[in-house]
């Protein structure tokens, strides 16, 4: 009787332990990160790299877009997407040269353009963020001469005890256009700069075999320092799409001492190197990195002013985006990016507060989103009861079917084979696809070139006239009787195949074999044979899936892009003959080569955005939509969800800095936190209670048969 | 003993060689060193040049297993196969493929492993063997058989089902722990009550069955018969005789699980994002990480042998009748 009373107290009083204190039981957070400007983001697979020089991946620029500054930046607002100086002082004045080194007019014939000179001027008084690499001792640094006794404690970046600073020069931006050709540092844009970039090349082969303080010296007859804060790039003939690159982390600055520091090798060997702390001029500085775990991101002490843009779209200021117009940047003071490899403890964390922001998984989409009678998206009474808020944007990318032109049978420029695409592209029911397989999160393309991009078009101008009709406003996909009768021009009626008198057999390869693709091959299989065609699936591993890409050995395949920056240079590159991926190794996986095609590129690709340019343009699409390599599938439209606590979030595709201008109201996110998240005790009370039954049950019933035993 | 030691570390060495040639061999037959460094390079404006660069700094660019163009020994020594291999056998697993000390990174996470292994297996044990106890003693009654189909129908679901549900259940519903994490110092037990808890709930059905076998086994010899007619009664048979003898098999069981405690769990790791050593041989699979692979390969295969060799060393110990010869 005294201990069940016992047991009863101690069952109370842990209760009342639990239920005490204002921090909810599964707040995964330290308790003193509540009262704080912090937001909590998500990621489910590491950054390979962070060194600027390297990184080329969308899920390493949200973190290294917030530490490294390029000299220039995307509007935040504005659009079409607009770029404005970011460390620069004012936008890069660019001149053209002949081949005899005379300055000319750039808007004549690029012909005549021999080089093109972008000279960038710094702004003064930028200062690096606080870090060993820059911590001076009497006039010199710190720690550029480790011991090994000093580095044997050393295993994160924050056990050294002294930090510095100093500030932003030209020379270090001219540091990283040499460091992406450093034999060691394997810049995936290193080739493609040296075709532009003015003795890059030549440079490269110089610095082969040197160490890291030659390197530094040598010079690159293309880039020149001209001064402190003023260095100019030199490329061959015109290239209006490098402003673009001079936005992106690439041309990021990077101080010779962060090489030096961390080029230690007994840095090295304990993990710490500029590939996993990077060292930047940003907003944001890597605080801690443990992508295993987390990775945190702290607030800059030295970051330079800058201010949330004044200006944007008509609209922008009814959405609340200019509420915090000129004011200093950033807002947040930490953001800690938390590894969620599944999706479900993601999206229940996110939905109990604990993610600011989420994108929508096709498992909980039923759950998050509805679609209205007349197909307009909208949230569902749940997430409307928690005030979240849908955001949606058009991607600047494109999924796609690709023809191989090397095929004998789909390939080519000849009518039939042409016919023959033609009338698969139009069998292929994207519109069906984007509803039944991506939950309407996509725009069935018209052309090679999405919303956003210079030279997209929209309404009746805009429509593929060889897949589409335009019907009372809108774009209906023709008829499979259309496709049918494509079919019969091209000698296969019925699908029949003459040469074999069998229906024509087609092969797709993909890398996409599980039994999640399952549903969706065999649709696409289901729409082949619309027209009688047997498509045959030829799943395989990525590895091999490139091989035979690289060979040409595929046939039909899917694929996508995602644009670099916003120019459609960026897209129709894609079919250039030059880039042809089995002759050159290029983009062009379809190995398309159309001379008509690669004469109108290469005028477009020099030109000025203009009526010109649309015009030339407005051709290209009309080739490839005659020829048909491609299947423009569709772009792909991102659905993601953010709290009510989440201020200033606007779709921006292009930009990688995005972060200082997001505002958190912690007040909010504590209330609503609280509320989401009250403990439900009473069930672990009663699982308490009934194993205490259980045990002092299983007590009488061993003593009475103790008992029974005796007598 | 220590003569059977070093025969027994004498038989490991073909072992691991063999283990290391068979990782070696699927390695391989999936990816090529071009793949690899595709993967590290990234998907666009890699070059050919660049390729050939990174494979011949991380030294891909040798042959597999034969190199026909060397003469002598450097036909075998100047392959990918003998590079990778040869600083294993010393633990020195170099440098991932991505550029990261390989032992400081195994030295940092088999510490979370561990904090979820540990206690499971401690727990766990004591559970397990504390209703395997609890049948015995109700054996043939109604109780022991309401026992055993629960055990049958806990063994029957899934450890996915488990730890989702478990997430749904405590974190979600109850909203009692986190679904998900892990942290530092004190921190990190409010992050694995749950993991803890499942892997504790999903082991029950199995392990409690196990003992509760070798219970009854010694439950039904001529010293517990003994015991009895002495006048003992159940509960001291049961806890003073049966569970000292029946220790052997269970302390070899575990004994020979606890090496492998720091290797972690691939699926429990991944779920509750804790950074163990599970997930990052997961990770390095699917990033097609060779060196980290076979690193994890190899040392999975030591911790097993030397789980192996405690086994017997504790056969000994518990059993004086057992001796290493």
């Amino acid at each position: 009787m005294y201990l069940s009373k016992l047991y009863g107290l101690l069952l109370i009083c842990s209760l009342l332990l639990l239920g005490c204190g204002d921090t909810p039981l599964n707040n995964p957070y330290a308790e003193s990160e509540q009262n704080q400007s912090i937001q909590y983001r998500s990621f489910s697979e590491r950054p390979k790299h962070m060194d600027p020089a390297v990184s080329y991946s969308s899920n390493e620029y949200e973190l290294i877009g917030q530490i490294y500054e390029p000299p220039l930046q995307y509007h935040y607002l504005d659009r079409p997407y607009r770029l404005i100086p970011l460390t620069a002082a004012k936008m890069p004045e660019t001149r053209y040269l002949d081949g005899q080194g005379k300055i000319i007019n750039g808007s004549g014939n690029s012909n005549d353009i021999a080089f093109t000179e972008y000279e960038i001027e710094l702004q003064k008084g930028i200062l690096y963020q606080p870090h060993p690499a820059l911590a001076q001792d009497q006039n010199d640094y710190r720690y550029h001469n480790l011991q090994a006794d000093e580095l044997e404690h050393m295993t994160q970046l924050s056990d050294f005890s002294e930090t510095g600073t100093r500030e932003l020069v030209a020379e270090d931006y001219v540091y990283q256009i040499k460091r992406m050709v450093h034999p060691n540092i394997h810049s995936p844009i290193a080739e493609l700069m040296k075709q532009y970039i003015v003795g890059l090349d030549e440079f490269a082969k110089q610095v082969a075999t040197v160490d890291l303080q030659t390197f530094r010296a040598l010079p690159i007859s293309g880039v020149q320092v001209l001064d402190r804060y003023r260095y100019r790039i030199r490329i061959r003939g015109k290239y209006p799409q490098f402003k673009f690159w001079l936005a992106m982390p690439f041309f990021a600055p990077m101080p010779w001492e962060a090489d030096v520091f961390y080029n230690q090798s007994g840095l090295t060997d304990n993990n710490i190197s500029l590939d996993w702390y990077p060292i930047g001029t940003g907003p944001y500085m890597l605080e801690e990195n443990n992508p295993n775990r987390r990775m945190v991101m702290a607030r800059n002490p030295n970051f330079h002013d800058e201010y949330y843009p004044s200006t944007g779209e008509p609209e922008d200021a009814d959405n609340g985006l200019l509420a915090d117009a000129g004011k200093k940047l950033p807002f947040i003071d930490k953001a800690i990016f938390i590894l969620e490899k599944e999706n479900i403890p993601y999206w229940n964390k996110f939905l109990q507060g604990y993610y600011d922001m989420s994108g929508i998984a096709s498992d909980s989409f039923d759950q998050a989103v509805q679609f209205s009678g007349d197909g307009l998206v909208e949230l569902t009474p749940s997430m409307l009861k928690k005030q979240i808020k849908l955001q949606t944007a058009v991607t600047a990318s494109i999924s796609y079917i690709g023809f191989n032109m090397l095929d004998a049978v789909v390939g080519g420029t000849g009518q039939d084979a042409r016919l023959l695409r033609r009338a698969i592209s139009i069998a292929i029911d994207y519109e069906e696809y984007i509803s039944i397989f991506t939950n309407g999160r996509g725009v069935a393309a018209q052309g090679i070139l999405p919303p956003g991009i210079y030279g997209y078009e929209l309404g009746e101008a805009g429509i593929n006239t060889y897949l589409y009709d335009w019907v009372n406003g809108h774009a209906k996909r023709k008829s499979i009787d259309a496709a049918v009768s494509l079919m019969e021009q091209a000698g296969y009626a019925k699908g029949i195949d003459p040469r074999t008198g069998e229906p024509l057999i087609l092969y797709l390869d993909t890398p996409a074999s599980g039994p999640d693709s399952r549903a969706r091959l065999n649709w696409y299989r289901k729409q082949f044979n619309k027209l009688g065609i047997q498509l045959v699936i030829r799943g395989t591993d990525y590895n091999r899936f490139q091989q035979k890409m690289r060979s040409g050995n595929a046939q039909i395949f899917m694929w996508g892009w995602n644009a670099d920056y916003p120019d459609p240079e960026n897209f129709f590159f894609l079919l250039y003959g030059p880039n042809g991926k089995v002759k050159n190794s290029g983009e062009n996986a379809v190995n398309y080569q159309s001379p008509e095609f690669d004469r109108l590129f290469e005028q477009m690709r020099n030109m000025d955005n203009g009526p010109e340019r649309l015009l030339l343009i407005q051709q290209l699409q009309q080739i490839i939509r005659q020829d048909a390599p491609w299947i423009f599938g569709y772009y792909p439209k991102a659905f993601s969800l953010y709290h009510h606590w989440f201020h200033n979030l606007k779709p921006n595709l292009m930009a990688n800095n995005k972060l200082k201008y997001t505002r958190i109201d912690i007040e909010q996110r504590q209330i609503a936190r609280q509320q989401w998240n009250q403990p439900v005790l009473w069930p672990l009370a009663l699982v308490v209670i009934l194993l205490i039954l259980i045990v002092l049950q299983v007590l009488r019933v061993q003593r009475q048969r103790s008992r029974e035993t005796i007598k | 003993m220590i003569q059977y030691i070093i025969r027994r570390f004498l038989y490991a060495l073909p072992l691991l060689l063999g283990v290391n040639i068979l990782t070696f061999v699927l390695f391989f037959i999936v990816n090529t060193p071009d793949d690899i460094a595709r993967m590290q390079l990234g998907q666009k404006h890699v070059t050919e040049q660049a390729i050939d660069k990174w494979k011949q700094q991380r030294g891909y660019d040798l042959p597999l297993l034969v190199n026909d163009k060397a003469q002598g020994t450097d036909k075998l020594t100047q392959t990918i196969f003998y590079q990778k291999s040869v600083g294993l056998f010393m633990f020195r697993f170099g440098n991932s493929d991505s550029g990261r000390n390989i032992l400081a990174d195994i030295k940092q996470r088999m510490w979370p492993s561990l904090a979820i292994a540990l206690p499971t297996l401690l727990v766990g044990l004591s559970v397990n063997i504390s209703v395997a106890l609890l049948m015995v003693l109700f054996r043939s009654t109604r109780l022991e058989f309401v026992m055993i189909v629960s055990c049958v129908v806990l063994m029957s679901i899934s450890s996915l089902f488990y730890i989702i549900g478990g997430q749904f259940l405590l974190g979600k519903l109850l909203q009692l722990a986190p679904i998900s994490g892990y942290g530092y110092g004190w921190d990190v037990l409010k992050f694995l009550i749950l993991p803890v808890m499942i892997g504790i709930v999903s082991g029950i059905g199995t392990g409690s069955r196990w003992y509760r076998a070798l219970f009854l086994e010694e439950v039904e010899k001529d010293y517990v018969r003994t015991a009895r007619a002495k006048g003992l009664s159940e509960t001291q048979v049961l806890f003073k005789h049966v569970l000292q003898n029946a220790l052997i098999p269970i302390l070899t069981g575990v004994v020979v699980v606890l090496p492998l405690l720091f290797m972690g769990s691939l699926i429990m790791e991944s779920f509750f994002s804790i950074p163990g050593l599970g997930s990052y041989t997961i990770d390095a699979i699917q990033r097609q990480d060779f060196a980290i692979v076979r690193s994890m390969v190899f040392l999975g295969s030591v911790l097993y042998i030397f789980g192996l060799l405690l086994t017997d060393i504790s056969y000994t110990l518990v059993d004086p009748r057992v001796r290493l010869s």
